[in-house]
């Protein structure tokens, strides 16, 4: 893609200045410091010489300069993907050749990028970055000479790359068979006043480099030009999806967060937290808000004339709906709906309406009779009126095509008016014409910046933390409902599952061996009984059991070991 | 906050019940919550009114459009039973007696309007010819267990009212029974003999002919979507008790009747199928605009923009009429809500009325138009003072306008008909096919300076006679079908120029024979010079005839006569002084809510944040984005650089380094780990909220990841 090339060029320009930027800091803090100002002078050295060379570049005629700077592009990823398949090397030494487009130390680059923007001053975390840039030569030459996978020098890898990944675009850029003896040469010309030392630390480096480099060049010149070829935006665009997609393996960093002993935040500190982050642009964020809010008597006229609203755009519209509640529908029916609780229906919010609403005490065969009968009571009673509010239409519980199917037919009854809001990329893709039709919509863009703070807390995947806070709070309720031979069991199971926590191919404990184990501990006497207390367990999901592939009953409590371990330093506390 | 629980999801609020009773007009909201003033109250009234004429005027429409569909329909029925109502015993009947007549209704794509036309059909058939009609959706229908479940409660469902007193049995027995269509014969040959029986008494004399043994008319609403087995076998055990159950089915197809083959490759002998076709949606949409919008009939009018939004959403996303009627409703809501004027939007008596009772503000307003200044301008100075100060010249003014504007739509529609059918059968059309294309173009600017005029005049240079009578046919037809009065003289000479036509073709045919004549005479000498000589002269003779031929003359009086018409009455309604009144000028508006673009609004809210949010420190020239931007937007645009798997680390470390940027610590202070503490916190907020957008989701390919489930740019 035409401007995809213009744009990455573009950054790439942008992070010369960012790395000069992080150079001038250096100096301007290592000064004092001789042993890291060699260092230091000798990326700036680099930095000049290729400084030099793309101007000798921009003096070239416009066609070369996007050819080099797509090159530069590629060249920086088959750099990049070099190092990745150094990091990963580190265990099983393979080499990776061109998979990946983007990774991780691009994200570092547009962060850097990002942090520097003019005007701010940065010197915190340039600080840490000039530690880490000084640093370089050590950590590399530890990771090029030792090849142990270190946290350390892996996090600082992605710092130091920065000088000799450029060295090497441009090495790729201009004629790549041959310009690396001459780069090299010139550059030890350059470096004459430096110290012997670094230069061969630094060669060193580039010669191991070069080794695996010259494989992946070739191929990266026979791409490069194959992709000059492609003019074609749309099989640009085909072509990238096919490769970020292919089925080659992705290549991220392997750093994990428990590595960086970064403690799992739950809900509660979480929110504590965050709390105490006031965010910005607190005006222009009200002004914002008060623009919607001027549109509350339109919906009202809209909802009325027979329209359903939807409002969509970034930000949380909870508030925005509840304002709206709380000004317009106090005289009148309204259900609230929170799309995004986990456990809700379109059964629950039928029963709201048919149990709260029409006071009706019946129970329904299914979903369909209970629409029908609400249809029928609203066609028959026209003085009933109903507005619902559904936060998040196009959470995971509602956006099946049934449940959309019902809310759908619900909201085209005259007299029940829906205001809804949806949040998901690809909401829109729920409704099909006919759906589109049921609703009636009038879409209004209500971008509103707020942090989806309760949306989001019901999210148990939230990737990094929470876990733990409730099912430790269930565990416990539960645990302390029961019998002491109850518990007895449940501990026993427990204890079973933390001792084989290393095991990877842990299925969990065979229904027989744990009545063995049950029976010598005196806490059951049949197989029955013991049935009967895993049920307990089984009913508030504190135990998973497995028919394995020999036919045996596995039982497995589906909670991580943390939270196992937690619970039971608690429980010996209490007792 | 009393709408947030861990425990539910629903929060139903009624307010007390003496609250309850004062119950709010639907027009307060009218007016942005104001105090009802009776201006606002006026036009909503107004609004509504006129929203209910056009309404009621777009049902008419169809209910006149299908009539011709679901009379054929009946038609068919009528024929499809009729040895079953004569019990004849016919070899030949007893054959076809397998075959089930089917009627397939080809509706078209537009599966939106589907339902009207099905409601309309339902209806019909009930009060027209027999009361046992089901309808069945594909949804509704996953097994045949359950076409027969659903076909014995509706069927036993229509019937209740004949047989109220054995309601309670009914029930009962639909809950306990086991359908099937053994049952289902049972069941009817006790109605049909109950109602024979007591026949006399019943009011169901509209089926007289049918209360023999009215048909079971099952209504496919879908055919496309049910399952190919399941229908199968339907059909199949169908027709097995045909002899017992008159069963008639009716396919909506919205594809082509193809897919009834495709369908039911095995069944389909065993049905007899009549293939009936509806209007296509865009010949109703055709007729639809005709109806309400190229009429004087309502004043409401859409300007050039709009209407090309609204025709767009028809013609690239649904076909759907009902959808475009909806777009009409919403303008003319916002017309009424957004211009205060829009109270003179109404019929010119009414409008006369209004005009007397202007309020201060409302003759201000006026003033203020920008059509109205204008016109002001191009006045003498005296009447510039009058219309600016005298609120009663204004007012006589305002009347004059009006009257104008009325006047302007009615020539203005009439010549766009003439004109329409004048172009609309020139080769490649250069002025569109359809009538509103070519009302698009009228709107837009003066016709007559397109690019496409002029050709098309050349063409119409062109027409042969025959073409061209056909046309001022049309056109005087045209012309004439409203009680016209201003318009009279174009009727006339309209018919002149026909009447002019019909006498050249008696003196054509006249001088034909003239010509044959002369051209005998021509042919008496033989010299050879004298030959090519007299050929010569003739050929000379001819073509200076040609073009002074009578007809040719009269074609190009023709043209330049509607050329003059177009040039004088096609004019855009933006040169109208007080266009504003009844044009709806909203464009976007209507693409807002109509045909809205979240994926859009969502990238540009993450991509660039000052579009929203109005503030210096946000502004940024190109792609990037500056480091003080909302959390979120900051680790969108950090998520954009990765591919398919992101690693957690890597992006929160990254999203640290961008916001310890933006927050200015203090440089020799180390950060604090509360610091640190918060910004990962936020960090986990934002990856959240990227996953509740349905940026990324979590993964189990790798520990700590997260897969990316968009690619490329956005």
């Amino acid at each position: 893609m035409n401007h995809l090339k213009v744009k990455e060029s573009k950054m790439l320009e942008v992070q010369f200045v960012g790395d000069d930027d992080v150079l001038n800091h250096i100096l301007d803090k290592e000064e004092g410091s001789k042993f890291r100002k060699d260092r230091t002078q000798l990326l700036v050295n680099v930095k000049k010489l290729m400084k030099k060379q793309e101007n000798e570049l921009n003096e070239g005629e416009q066609e070369d300069l996007k050819d080099e700077n797509y090159v530069d592009i590629l060249g920086g990823d088959t750099q990049e993907s070099l190092k990745n398949g150094r990091v990963a090397g580190s265990s099983s030494s393979k080499v990776y050749s061109f998979q990946t487009r983007k990774n991780p130390e691009k994200m570092a680059e547009l962060a850097h990028e990002l942090a520097k923007t003019p005007g701010k001053s940065t010197s915190l975390i340039s600080k840490e970055n000039a530690e880490k840039m000084a640093n370089t030569p050590q950590s590399s030459k530890k990771q090029s000479t030792s090849d142990k996978d270190q946290l350390k020098s892996d996090e600082k890898n992605e710092f130091l790359s920065t000088p000799y990944r450029l060295r090497k675009r441009l090495t790729v850029s201009t004629l790549p068979s041959d310009s690396e003896s001459e780069y090299s040469d010139s550059n030890s010309e350059d470096e004459k006043g430096v110290k012997q030392e670094e230069e061969e630390k630094i060669n060193e480096v580039m010669d191991q480099k070069r080794v695996v480099k010259h494989k992946s060049t070739s191929s990266s010149c026979k791409k490069v030009s194959a992709k000059k070829m492609k003019k074609d935006t749309t099989t640009d665009l085909v072509e990238e999806y096919f490769e970020a997609h292919s089925s080659s393996k992705v290549l991220t960093s392997d750093r994990t967060l428990q590595k960086l002993k970064k403690t799992k935040l739950d809900q509660q500190t979480l929110h504590n937290l965050l709390s105490k982050f006031s965010p910005s642009f607190s005006a222009e964020l009200k002004e914002l808000n008060e623009q919607h809010e001027q549109l509350f008597h339109k919906w009202m006229l809209q909802l009325h004339l027979g329209f359903n609203i939807v409002l969509y755009g970034l930000g949380s519209k909870k508030e925005l709906l509840e304002k709206f509640r709380a000004s317009m529908l106090q005289d009148s029916v309204h259900v609230v709906i929170n799309g995004f609780f986990p456990g809700i229906t379109v059964k629950s919010i039928l029963n709201c309406i048919t149990e709260e609403i029409l006071d009706h005490m019946g129970t329904f065969r299914s979903v369909i009779d209970q629409l029908d009968w609400i249809i029928n009571k609203f066609k028959d009673d026209s003085s009933l009126e109903l507005f619902l509010l559904i936060h998040n239409l196009d959470s995971q519980m509602l956006r099946g095509d049934k449940s959309q199917q019902i809310l759908g037919q619900l909201s085209s009854l005259p007299r029940i008016y829906l205001i809804a809001s949806i949040d998901h990329i690809n909401a829109p893709l729920m409704w099909d014409h006919s759906k589109q039709s049921l609703y009636n919509w009038l879409w209004y863009e209500t971008t509103t910046y707020r942090p989806y703070t309760e949306e989001t807390s019901y999210e148990n995947s939230l990737l990094v933390q929470q876990c733990g806070t409730i099912a430790l709070s269930s565990l416990t309720h539960v645990f302390r409902s029961l019998t002491p031979n109850a518990r007895g069991i449940f501990r026993l199971l427990i204890k079973y599952q933390l001792e084989n926590e290393d095991n990877p191919s842990y299925i969990g404990l065979s229904f027989q061996d744990f009545y063995q184990q049950c029976r010598e501990a005196f806490l059951v006497n049949s197989d029955l009984t013991l049935r009967a207390q895993l049920i307990e367990f089984r009913d508030h999901k504190l135990l998973r059991t497995k028919k394995g592939t020999d036919g045996v009953e596995y039982l497995l409590i589906p909670i991580d070991t943390g939270t196992l371990t937690d619970f039971l330093e608690k429980e010996e506390k209490e007792s | 906050m009393a709408t947030s629980s861990v425990s539910k999801g629903c929060f139903v609020f009624k307010p007390d019940f003496k609250r309850k009773k004062v119950s709010f007009p639907i027009a307060d909201y009218f007016n942005e919550g104001e105090s009802l003033s009776e201006d606002s109250k006026l036009r909503f009234d107004t609004c509504q009114l006129l929203w209910q004429q056009m309404k009621s005027e777009a049902e008419e429409l169809q209910e006149e459009l299908n009539k011709n569909l679901f009379d054929s329909l009946i038609e068919f029925l009528e024929k499809s039973h009729l040895e079953f109502r004569k019990k004849s015993t016919k070899w030949n009947y007893q054959i076809k007696c397998r075959e089930i007549p089917t009627a397939a209704l080809v509706l078209g794509v537009n599966v939106t309007d589907h339902d009207l036309t099905f409601k309309g059909l339902t209806e019909m058939l009930r009060d027209t010819v027999t009361p046992y009609v089901v309808s069945l959706q594909a949804k509704e229908c996953p097994d045949v267990k359950h076409i027969l479940q659903k076909l014995a409660s509706q069927l036993m469902g229509c019937c209740i009212d004949m047989e109220s007193t054995e309601e309670e049995y009914v029930q009962s027995s639909q809950r306990k029974m086991h359908y099937s269509m053994a049952f289902l014969s049972t069941w009817y040959k006790s109605v049909t003999q109950k109602t024979s029986s007591e026949s006399v008494k019943k009011k169901i004399t509209s089926f007289s002919h049918w209360k023999e043994s009215p048909p079971i008319v099952i209504i496919l609403k879908d055919i496309e979507s049910f399952s190919t087995k399941v229908l199968q076998d339907f059909i199949i055990i169908s027709s097995q008790y045909l002899h017992e159950l008159p069963i008639v089915l009716v396919f909506g197809i919205a594809t082509s009747p193809i897919i009834i083959h495709r369908l039911l490759p095995q069944a389909v002998s065993s049905l007899c199928i009549e293939l009936l076709q509806s209007l296509s949606c865009k010949e109703h949409l055709a007729k639809l605009l005709d109806k309400l919008l190229l009429t004087t009939r309502f004043p409401f009018k859409l300007n050039e923009k709009a209407l090309q939004v609204l025709t767009n959403i028809f013609l690239y996303h649904d076909f759907s009429v009902q959808n475009f009627i909806k777009g009409l409703q919403l303008a003319i809501l916002e017309h009424f809500y957004s211009q205060p004027l829009s109270i003179l939007c109404c019929d010119l008596p009414e409008a006369k009325k209004r005009i007397h009772s202007l309020s201060e503000d409302q003759c201000e307003s006026i003033r203020r138009l920008p059509s109205f200044m204008r016109y002001v301008e191009k006045q003498t100075p005296e009447k510039q003072v009058a219309s600016l100060t005298d609120e009663r010249f204004l007012k006589e003014e305002t009347l004059r306008f009006l009257e104008d504007l009325h006047s302007y739509h009615e020539n203005f529609f009439l010549v766009l008909k003439c004109l329409h059918a004048f172009t609309s059968s020139l080769p490649k059309y250069p002025l569109g096919r359809q009538i509103r294309e070519l009302y698009c173009a009228c709107l837009e600017k003066n016709i007559w300076e397109s690019q496409e005029y002029e050709p098309a005049l050349q063409l119409l240079r062109m027409l042969a006679k025959d073409e061209l009578m056909a046309i001022l046919q049309k056109c005087l037809e045209v012309c004439k079908s409203p009680p016209g009065k201003q318009f009279g003289g174009t009727v006339e000479k309209l018919q002149e120029f026909l009447v002019q036509f019909q006498k050249l073709e008696e003196t054509e045919s006249n001088e034909e024979e003239n010509g044959s004549g002369s051209q005998q005479k021509g042919l008496q000498k033989t010299d050879l010079y004298h030959l090519q000589k007299s050929l010569l002269e003739m050929k000379e003779l001819r073509s200076s005839n040609k073009k002074q031929t009578k007809f040719e003359v009269q074609r190009d009086r023709v043209v330049d006569f509607i050329d003059n018409l177009v040039r004088k009455y096609l004019s855009p309604p933006d040169t109208q002084t007080l266009y504003e009144v009844v044009y709806f000028t909203g464009a976007h508006i209507l693409r807002e809510h109509l045909n809205a673009a979240p994926r859009i609004a969502l990238h540009t809210a993450l991509n660039n944040p000052y579009h929203y949010l109005k503030n210096q420190a946000l502004k940024s020239e190109d792609d990037s984005i500056p480091n003080v931007a909302p959390d979120i937007c900051i680790a969108y645009k950090l998520h954009l650089e990765c591919s398919r798997l992101i690693n957690l680390v890597d992006w929160s470390e990254a999203f640290a380094t961008v916001v310890t940027a933006a927050e200015e610590t203090d440089p020799n202070s180390t950060a604090s780990e509360e610091i640190k503490e918060i910004i990962h916190a936020r960090f986990i907020r934002a990856v959240s909220e990227l996953e509740l957008l349905g940026f990324i989701k979590p993964t189990k390919q790798k520990t700590d990841h997260v897969a990316r489930l968009t690619w490329g740019g956005c």
